[in-house]
């Protein structure tokens, strides 16, 4: 599909070219639209046209998919430490709702070395088939061994919907799978579901940084497939008399096929820097002066069992490492309850932390930007605010 | 070592403003800058090629305007430029960008090693490192904040969620570059200079093989059915008090009555 100007009728308001938030769209000879190479059809223009000159044409698509071949929702259930991560379970949730809306079935893909009671879990979770390939190649993730496992799942079975955590192996593996199929994946959405017009997957996501969100179809490929952030959507309330079908498929990696070695962990840190995963977080910024007051935000972390952040200015001057930046550089985090503390808020900070549930922050300048997305503002000097704080959320915790 | 480095020109997403009334992107005075996390790549590459030798060749995928980022590049002391542009690439997903991406580079020869930036600032998929290296049939490593380079193998420190992975891999490999890899340095008066004379060679569809139904607007199975601007946030309450006690006070009684603590 791709969209184009009906030059003759273009009465050269120009309003396309504000509308395009790609800034695909020129006035050539200050009178008439154009639009460049860099449209990626989104067809925000064709709304913004006062004279419906902007149309979208449809191309034939040469495509060698049979579609109708392609059933199923399916999972990856990302393991960590053999233990499955939580987005894993958050998407057979919502992987369900796919399933039950295209009158289709949810399976969870499970890939490890002796991982298999976790197949209970994936069918707990409203899962009605796992995949289940098993092997020592298996026992930590690799690009090349999961790789070649989810392509042979996918060629075998052939699924029409695939979603994937956005973390950071989800996001190693996704692109990796999505290439070798030769299939579209749409990365990070923080939304899902069924386009009425097609039936399609519509998968929304951020992209400016947050500044708009942009919904995404895969039409004439299979699967469709997508990473999800984490903690977007609920996990389910497992219901442990489900049970499901249980497929082996044995592993096709050969000796050569993994090209990488792992040869150590770091763990640089443990429950504090799960940012992603965290329920709770409490980040600090420039506001607390100087590193060893850093301590403060970690008090509070304690006291409410959350993981702690940090803005861009603390991880630059050495305060925090990198694992903890909260922001456009850093990690997008979505937890119930962020607290800032002495955070101003810059656009960047705000594009990792403001799809969380509950903004508290606190900071001395009344106008900080950060107070525009808070739900709670505190305005008071972080230093003092902080230990009076800790030692009140204590006494209730404790009385609790 | 021959080294490509991938960059991509975006515009700085932090001076991206929404227009109020008519709900969309201002893009006018937004400036175009070379992606922050691509230039961590290109520093990652020239620290590289001091210790080890070699040439840094820097490509990028857009308009003729893009030639601007790969000068920045030049100036801070890549040897080489090439660009890939034409109408013919328009409109390309990731899939279709890093399979022109691909192209260009199996048309350079023989690399050691291509440096991606960790995603893109504009789009943020993280897709297209990955999809080179598989277009390419090389490994790859994302999320790496350390490369050591011994022979012909890499080891790497890749970013987790709760720490860092150590991985070695042989050449050639892909390798995506996070933000703390390294701290990009500045462009230089006689390398701007330098960078400012550069041709930039423009590599269009004719000098690439390639499979046009594969390219662009038509090679991309991803196709963006609307765009809107998302809910902001509002402000919510402001709790300003004489002493820090009596605000916090007021807090954890608000905060108590909405249960959430």
């Amino acid at each position: 599909m791709a969209v184009k100007v009906n030059q003759d009728k273009c009465i050269g308001c120009s309003a396309c070219v504000g509308a395009c938030p790609f800034g695909a769209i020129e006035m050539q000879g200050g009178s008439k639209a154009f639009i460049t190479e860099a449209c990626t059809a989104c067809g925000a223009c064709i709304d913004a046209c006062p004279a419906q000159t902007i149309v979208r044409e449809q191309e034939a698509r040469q495509t060698a998919v049979d579609k109708d071949a392609y059933r199923d929702v399916w999972v990856y259930m990302e393991l960590n430490g053999g233990q499955p991560r939580s987005v894993g379970l958050e998407l057979l949730g919502e992987g369900r709702k796919l399933a039950d809306a295209m009158g289709q079935q949810l399976a969870a893909v499970l890939i490890g070395d002796g991982v298999e009671p976790i197949a209970q879990e994936a069918f707990a979770a409203g899962a009605d088939k796992v995949y289940l390939v098993e092997g020592p190649e298996y026992a930590h993730y690799t690009t090349d061994a999961f790789a070649i496992a989810a392509v042979d799942l996918i060629d075998t079975y052939k699924p029409a919907v695939l979603l994937l955590g956005a973390t950071n192996d989800g996001r190693d593996l996704g692109p990796r799978v999505a290439c070798r199929i030769g299939t579209g994946l749409t990365a990070d959405c923080t939304g899902l579901g069924i386009d009425e017009a097609t039936g399609l997957v519509a998968w929304t996501r951020p992209a400016f940084g947050g500044n708009i969100m942009a919904t995404i179809l895969c039409p004439d490929n299979r699967p469709q497939m997508g990473t999800v952030r984490p903690k977007v959507f609920k996990k389910p309330v497992p219901d442990h008399s489900r049970s499901g079908e249980l497929i082996r498929v044995a592993s096709k990696v050969r000796p050569g096929d993994i090209r990488t070695r792992l040869v150590d962990i770091i763990k640089v840190c443990t429950a504090a820097c799960n940012l992603e995963e965290a329920e709770v977080i409490v980040s600090g910024g420039r506001g607390l002066c100087k590193p060893e007051n850093f301590a403060l935000v970690e008090e509070l972390a304690g006291v409410l069992g959350a993981a702690v952040g940090a803005s861009r200015a603390a991880v630059d001057a050495g305060w925090k490492p990198a694992l903890h930046q909260v922001g456009q550089t850093g990690k997008t985090v979505a937890p119930k309850i962020y607290f800032a503390c002495g955070i101003s808020g810059a656009i960047q900070h705000l594009a990792g932390m403001s799809s969380s549930d509950i903004i508290v922050a606190i900071n001395k300048d009344p106008d900080a930007p950060i107070f525009k997305v808070a739900d709670y503002g505190l305005v008071g000097d972080v230093l003092e605010v902080l230990p009076i704080l800790t030692e009140e959320l204590k006494k209730i915790r404790q009385a609790g | 070592m021959e080294i490509v480095v991938c960059v991509k020109q975006v515009p700085d997403t932090t001076e991206v403003k929404i227009d109020p009334v008519t709900n969309t992107l201002i893009r006018q005075g937004v400036p175009s800058i070379v992606n922050p996390f691509d230039k961590n790549a290109v520093e990652a590459a020239l620290v590289l090629k001091e210790k080890h030798g070699g040439k840094v060749t820097v490509l990028s995928m857009g308009p003729p305007q893009a030639k601007d980022a790969l000068k920045e590049c030049l100036a801070m002391g890549a040897d080489a430029a090439i660009l890939v542009s034409d109408r013919a690439f328009g409109g390309a997903d990731t899939l279709a960008t890093s399979y022109t991406l691909a192209a260009a580079i199996r048309k350079l020869g023989a690399v050691d090693l291509i440096l991606c930036g960790k995603q893109a600032i504009d789009g943020d998929t993280a897709q297209v490192g990955p999809e080179i290296a598989e277009h390419l049939g090389i490994a790859q490593v994302t999320y790496v904040a350390k490369i050591d380079i011994d022979g012909a193998a890499a080891r790497l420190e890749r970013e987790h969620e709760d720490g860092y992975e150590v991985i070695e891999a042989g050449l050639p490999v892909l390798v995506t570059v996070v933000k703390s890899a390294n701290e990009p340095r500045y462009p230089t008066v006689k390398g701007t200079m330098r960078a400012n004379r550069a041709e930039i060679p423009v590599w269009t569809v004719a000098d690439l093989d390639t499979d046009p139904a594969r390219l662009g607007l038509k090679g991309s199975p991803t196709q963006v059915r609307k765009i809107f601007t998302p809910k902001q946030r509002t402000q919510g309450v402001l709790i300003a008090k004489d002493t820090a006690r009596e605000a916090v006070a007021e807090l954890i009684a608000k905060l108590s009555a909405a249960k959430i603590v």
